[in-house]
C-alpha cells in the first residue's frame, strides 16, 4: 500500500519537475515547482518524517515559493517576452550532461549504506510513533546540533540584512 | 523498504534540476531549478535517515533554512541586477567577460 | 736515474715557465702599450734564451749521469679518477733533452732574427707573445712524460700555429690559411686521441715508461698495429705528410720567421719525435713500419716534384720541408730512430737557415718596393735575380744550406740523409718493399738538389729583374737579422759531427731510448762495402742534381710575372701542385659545407629545432592559451556547464576508484 502511494507521489513529483523546467512562462514554472514540493512533502510523510513534511509545506512551498512569485511579478516577467530556453545546441548539452549525471547517481545509489551504521529496520518509525514527530527531531537538534543551530540563526540574520540592503533602491 | 526507490527518485529529480539549470537563461527560473536540486538532496537525506537515524532529518532542517536564506539573498541580487540592466537574461549579464 | 734527482733536471719546468711568462708579459704589453717594442724584444728573446740556458744545464746533468731509464719529474697530479691516473709530469731522458736543445736553441736565434724582420709591424708585441707561447707549448710537447701531457703541447702548438699563420688576419687569405692549418691538424689529432684510448684500454696506463714497459706483453700484434697507425695519423696531420700536407704550403702566409720556426724546425717535427718516442710500438708492428716508411718516401718524392715548378720562394721551401719530413719518417719507419732524429736536428739547422735567408731577401725586396710604392710580389723569384751582389752574406750562408740539403759531404745533411737511406737499403734485405722506399728516397734526393739549386740560381744569380727604380734600394739585411744566419750556417757545417758513420755519437746517446725496440727489428747497418757504395751514390746524386740545374736552367731567360707566359702541360700541373687542394675542395670540403649548410643548418636547425622546438612550443603554449581563453566567456551559463561537467567527472572518479 505504501509503495503504491509512494510511486504515485513520486510520479507526480517527477512529472511536475519536468514541466517546471520546460515551461516558457516563469509563473508556470513556479507553480509546477510548488506541485513538486507538495508531492515531496507527501513522500516525506511516507518515510516517517512528519515534521519535515510539515516544515516543507510551510517554509518551502509556503514562503520560498511565494517569495519567488512575488519577485516574478515585481519584475513583470509573468507572461509574454521571448522564450528563455536555450537553442538546440544548449538542449543537447543539457540533455547529455543530465543523462550522464543521472546515470552516475543511479549507479551510486546501488551501494548500500555500511552495515554497522544501519539501525534495525522500523526503529525510527517506532520512535516517531512513541515520542511524536516533533520531539524526535527536536532532541538531536537542540542537544547534539545546538551549535549549528545557533550559527544558522546568525546566518539568517545576515541573509535578512543582506537581502534588504541589496534590494534597496537607494542605500 | 522505500530506500531504494527514494534514492532513485532523488537521483532523477537532481538530474532534472541540473538539466533545468543548463537549459534556461532566465535567472529566476534557474534559481527555481536550484531549489529543485536542493529538494532532491533533502529527499535523499530523509530516505537515509529512515535507515541510519534521525540525524538525517536534522540535517534536512538545516538545508531548508539555508535554502530560504539563499533564496532571499539571491532574489535580492536579481532585483538589483534588474534595476541596472533591465534584464534577467543570463546572456546579457556578462560583465565578467574579459 | 736517482743521480738526476736534485740536479738541474729538477728545474726543467723552467724551460716551460719562462717562455710562458714571456707570453703573459708580451700579451699584456700588446693590449696596453703596443709601442713598447724595446721591452717586448728584451722579454721575448730573453725568456727563450733563458729557456735555452736551462736546456743546456739539463743536458749537462744528463751527460754526467747517463741514466739508463727516463727521469720523470712530477709537477702535480692532474687527473685522478678511478683507473685513470695522469700526472703533469716532465720526462728528462736522452731523446727529450736533444729535442729541448734544438727547440730552445733554434727558437732563440729566430727570436733574434724577428727583432729585425718585424720591426715595422704594428703587431710587434702580439707577435712575440704568440711566439713565446709557442715555445712554451713546444717544450711541453717534448718534455711530456705521458701521452696526455704531450697532447697538451701538441694541441697548444697547433693553436699557436693558427694564431701565427693568420697573424695578418685582416687579409682574408691569410686568415683562411690559419684556419686550414688548424682544421687539417684536427683530423690528425683524432687519430692521436683514438690511439690514446686504445693504449689506455690495453695497457691501463698512459705514462710513457709504463706503456713501453708493458707493451711487449700487453699488446697483441694487431693491437700494436692499430695503435701505431692511429698515432701515425696524428703525425700525418702535424708533420704534413700525404694526404694531410696541404696546410703547410698555405701556412707560408704567416711571417717568414714563423715559417722558419714552426713549419721547418720545430712543430712539424713533433710527429717524428712521437714516432721516435714510441719506437717500441712501431717496431712491434712490421705493417706500421712499412706504412710509415712508405708514406714518408712517397711524400718525399711527391713534394719534391711540386717544388720543381714553384715560383714563390717560400712555397719552394715549404714543399722542401714536406719532402724532408718524408725523409725523417722513412728513417723512423725503417727502424733507424736515431737516424730520423739526426735528420730532424740537421734539418732544423739548414731549413731554418734557408727560411731566414729567404726572409732576409723578402725583407729587402719589401723595403725596396716600399720606397718606390710599387705593388709587386716580394716573394716571387721572377722578381729577384742577381741578389748575390747586394746581399753577399745572405747569399753565402744560403749556399751552405743548399749544399747541406742536397747532401754534399761533409755538411750535416749528407750524413743524416745518407744514414736514413742506408738503413732503408739494409732493411730491404729483410723485406724487399724497403728497396722501393730507398729508390724513392734516392729519386727525391736528386730532385731536392735540383730545385734547391734552381732556387739559388733564380734568386741570387743571373741578371736582376727587380726593376730599375728599386735596384738602388737593394742592400744587405740589418746585422741583427744576419748574424743568426751565420750561427745556423756554422751549425749546418759542423752538425754532421753529431753522428758520423761508425762513430755514431747520437746513435749511442739515444740507445737507452731506442733499445726497447731493437728485438723487433732486423739489422739496419748495411755491410761496409755496400755502405760506401751508397754514400758515394748519394753524394753523386747531390752533385749531379746541382750540376744539371746549372746546365738546364737559364736565369737570364726568366721573365717577370707580368710578362711571363702561362705554363702549360706537365709544368702547369706541377705549378698547380697536382690540383690536390682543388680535389679536396670538391670531394671533401664542398660536400661537408653543403651538409652543414643545407642539412644541418636549414634542415635541422631552422627546420626541425626552430620550427618544431622553439616556435613549436610557443605555438603549443599559444594554443593552450587560446583554449583557456575560450573558457573565459564571461557567461554564467558556460561556467555552469563546466561546473556540471567537472562534478560528473569527480563522481565518475569516485565511482571508479572509491572504496565501496
Amino acid at each position: 500500500m505504501t509503495l503504491v502511494a509512494f510511486w504515485v507521489f513520486a510520479g507526480v513529483a517527477i512529472g511536475s519537475a519536468l514541466l517546471c523546467i520546460t515551461r516558457r512562462s516563469p509563473v508556470a514554472s513556479a507553480l509546477w515547482l510548488v506541485n513538486t514540493l507538495f508531492s515531496l512533502a507527501a513522500i516525506y510523510v511516507l518515510l516517517d518524517a512528519h515534521f519535515i513534511a510539515a516544515v516543507q509545506v510551510l517554509v518551502y512551498a509556503g514562503a520560498i515559493m511565494v517569495l519567488f512569485l512575488f519577485v516574478i511579478m515585481l519584475l513583470n516577467l509573468g507572461r509574454g517576452g521571448a522564450t528563455d530556453i536555450r537553442g538546440p545546441r544548449g538542449m543537447v548539452v543539457a540533455a547529455v550532461a543530465g543523462a550522464v549525471l543521472a546515470g552516475e547517481l543511479i549507479v551510486l545509489r546501488l551501494a548500500a549504506p555500511p552495515g554497522q551504521l544501519a539501525l534495525p529496520p522500523g526503529q525510527v518509525a517506532e520512535q516517531v510513533a512513541a515520542e511524536g514527530a516533533v520531539r524526535a527531531v527536536a532532541e538531536p537538534l537542540f542537544q547534539g546540533y545546538l551549535v549549528p543551530f545557533e550559527i544558522t540563526s546568525v546566518l539568517l540574520l545576515a541573509a535578512i540584512v543582506g537581502a534588504v540592503v541589496l534590494a534597496k533602491r537607494r542605500l | 523498504m522505500l530506500l531504494g526507490p527514494s534514492l532513485l527518485v532523488s537521483a532523477i529529480l537532481f538530474s532534472l534540476g541540473v538539466v533545468g539549470v543548463l537549459l534556461r537563461r532566465n535567472a529566476i527560473v534557474i534559481f527555481m531549478c536550484i531549489e529543485l536540486m536542493l529538494n532532491a538532496v533533502n529527499l535523499t537525506f530523509v530516505a537515509l535517515s529512515q535507515r541510519l537515524g534521525l540525524d538525517g532529518q536534522v540535517f534536512v532542517f538545516f538545508v531548508m533554512t539555508v535554502a530560504a536564506a539563499e533564496a532571499a539573498v539571491g532574489l535580492a541580487i536579481v532585483i538589483a541586477v534588474y534595476r541596472h540592466r533591465d534584464t534577467v537574461n543570463l546572456q546579457n549579464i556578462n560583465l565578467l567577460r574579459g | 736515474m736517482t743521480e738526476l734527482a736534485g740536479s738541474a733536471a729538477d728545474r726543467v719546468g723552467l724551460a716551460i715557465l719562462l717562455p710562458f711568462l714571456g707570453f703573459l708579459v708580451n700579451g699584456a704589453v700588446a693590449f696596453l702599450r703596443p709601442q713598447a717594442k724595446r721591452l717586448v724584444s728584451v722579454v721575448g728573446v730573453g725568456s727563450v734564451a733563458a729557456a735555452f740556458a736551462v736546456a743546456v744545464a739539463v743536458f749537462l746533468a744528463v751527460l754526467g749521469a747517463r741514466p739508463p731509464a727516463p727521469y720523470v719529474h712530477t709537477l702535480w697530479t692532474w687527473i685522478a679518477t678511478g683507473d685513470l691516473q695522469v700526472d703533469l709530469a716532465l720526462q728528462v731522458d736522452q731523446l727529450s733533452v736533444v729535442m729541448l736543445l734544438v727547440v730552445t736553441g733554434v727558437s732563440s736565434l729566430i727570436h733574434v732574427f724577428s727583432i729585425g724582420y718585424m720591426r715595422d709591424d704594428p703587431g710587434y708585441a702580439r707577435y712575440f707573445a704568440y711566439l713565446n707561447l709557442f715555445v712554451a707549448f713546444m717544450v711541453v710537447l717534448v718534455l711530456g712524460a705521458s701521452f696526455p701531457v704531450m697532447f697538451i703541447g701538441w694541441e697548444g702548438v697547433g693553436l699557436c700555429s693558427y694564431l701565427l699563420i693568420g697573424f695578418w688576419f685582416e687579409e682574408r687569405e691569410k686568415a683562411d690559411a690559419g684556419l686550414k692549418a688548424f682544421l687539417v691538424n684536427r683530423i690528425g689529432d683524432f687519430g692521436f686521441l683514438v690511439a690514446m684510448f686504445l693504449i689506455f684500454s690495453h695497457t691501463g696506463t698512459l705514462e710513457f715508461r709504463d706503456v713501453f714497459a708493458r707493451a711487449p706483453h700487453a699488446l697483441a700484434g694487431g693491437t700494436a698495429t692499430a695503435i701505431a697507425l692511429f698515432l701515425f695519423m696524428g703525425c700525418v696531420g702535424k708533420s704534413a705528410q700525404i694526404p694531410l700536407y696541404v696546410w703547410l704550403p698555405d701556412a707560408m702566409a704567416g711571417p717568414t720567421p714563423v715559417s722558419a720556426l714552426i713549419h721547418a724546425a720545430t712543430m712539424v717535427t713533433a710527429g717524428v719525435y712521437l714516432v721516435a718516442r714510441c719506437n717500441v710500438l712501431f717496431a712491434m708492428s712490421p705493417t706500421a713500419c712499412a706504412v710509415v716508411a712508405g708514406v714518408g718516401a712517397l711524400t718525399a718524392l711527391f713534394a719534391a716534384t711540386i717544388g720543381l715548378k714553384q715560383w714563390d720562394i717560400k712555397k719552394v721551401l715549404a714543399y722542401s720541408t714536406v719532402s724532408q719530413l718524408g725523409y725523417m719518417f722513412v728513417g723512423v719507419g725503417v727502424g733507424a730512430y736515431a737516424a730520423g732524429v739526426f735528420h730532424l736536428v740537421t734539418h732544423a739547422f739548414f731549413k731554418a737557415l734557408l727560411f731566414l735567408g729567404a726572409g732576409s731577401v723578402i725583407h729587402v725586396l719589401h723595403r725596396a718596393y716600399h720606397h718606390t710604392h710599387r705593388h709587386a710580389d716580394a716573394q716571387d723569384m721572377r722578381n729577384m735575380g742577381g741578389l748575390a751582389a747586394y746581399l753577399p752574406w745572405t747569399s753565402r750562408v744560403m749556399w751552405v744550406a743548399t749544399l747541406a740539403i742536397a747532401g754534399i759531404p761533409p755538411l750535416a745533411g749528407f750524413f743524416s740523409k745518407d744514414e736514413i737511406l742506408g738503413a732503408a737499403f739494409a732493411r730491404g734485405a729483410a723485406s724487399p718493399f724497403y728497396y722501393l722506399v730507398w729508390a724513392f728516397g734516392l729519386a727525391a734526393a736528386f730532385l731536392t738538389a735540383f730545385y734547391m739549386a734552381r732556387l739559388m740560381l733564380y734568386t741570387f744569380h743571373g741578371p736582376n729583374r727587380t726593376g730599375d727604380l728599386e735596384r738602388p734600394h737593394l742592400a744587405e739585411a740589418p746585422w741583427v737579422m744576419t748574424w743568426p744566419l751565420v750561427v745556423l750556417a756554422g751549425l749546418t757545417v759542423l752538425g754532421g759531427a753529431l753522428n758520423l758513420p761508425h762513430v755514431g755519437t747520437l746513435h749511442r746517446w739515444l740507445e737507452p731510448v731506442t733499445e726497447a725496440s731493437a728485438p723487433y727489428l732486423p739489422t739496419l747497418a748495411p755491410a761496409t762495402g755496400v755502405e760506401i757504395t751508397l754514400m758515394v751514390l748519394a753524394a753523386a746524386i747531390g752533385v749531379g742534381g746541382i750540376w744539371l740545374a746549372t746546365r738546364v736552367l737559364k736565369p737570364a731567360a726568366l721573365l717577370t710575372p707580368e710578362r711571363a707566359p702561362a705554363e702549360t702541360g706537365f709544368a702547369k700541373l706541377l705549378l698547380e701542385k697536382y690540383r690536390v687542394d682543388e680535389l679536396y675542395r670538391a670531394v671533401i670540403v664542398r660536400p661537408l659545407v653543403w651538409l652543414a649548410r643545407v642539412v644541418l643548418w636549414k634542415g635541422v636547425d631552422a627546420g626541425v629545432i626552430d620550427t618544431a622546438g622553439v616556435n613549436g612550443s610557443a605555438a603549443v603554449a599559444r594554443g593552450l592559451g587560446w583554449i583557456g581563453s575560450r573558457l573565459q566567456t564571461g557567461q554564467v551559463g558556460t561556467y555552469v556547464v563546466l561546473f556540471v561537467v567537472g562534478a560528473a567527472a569527480v563522481l565518475a572518479a569516485l565511482l571508479r576508484f572509491g572504496k565501496p
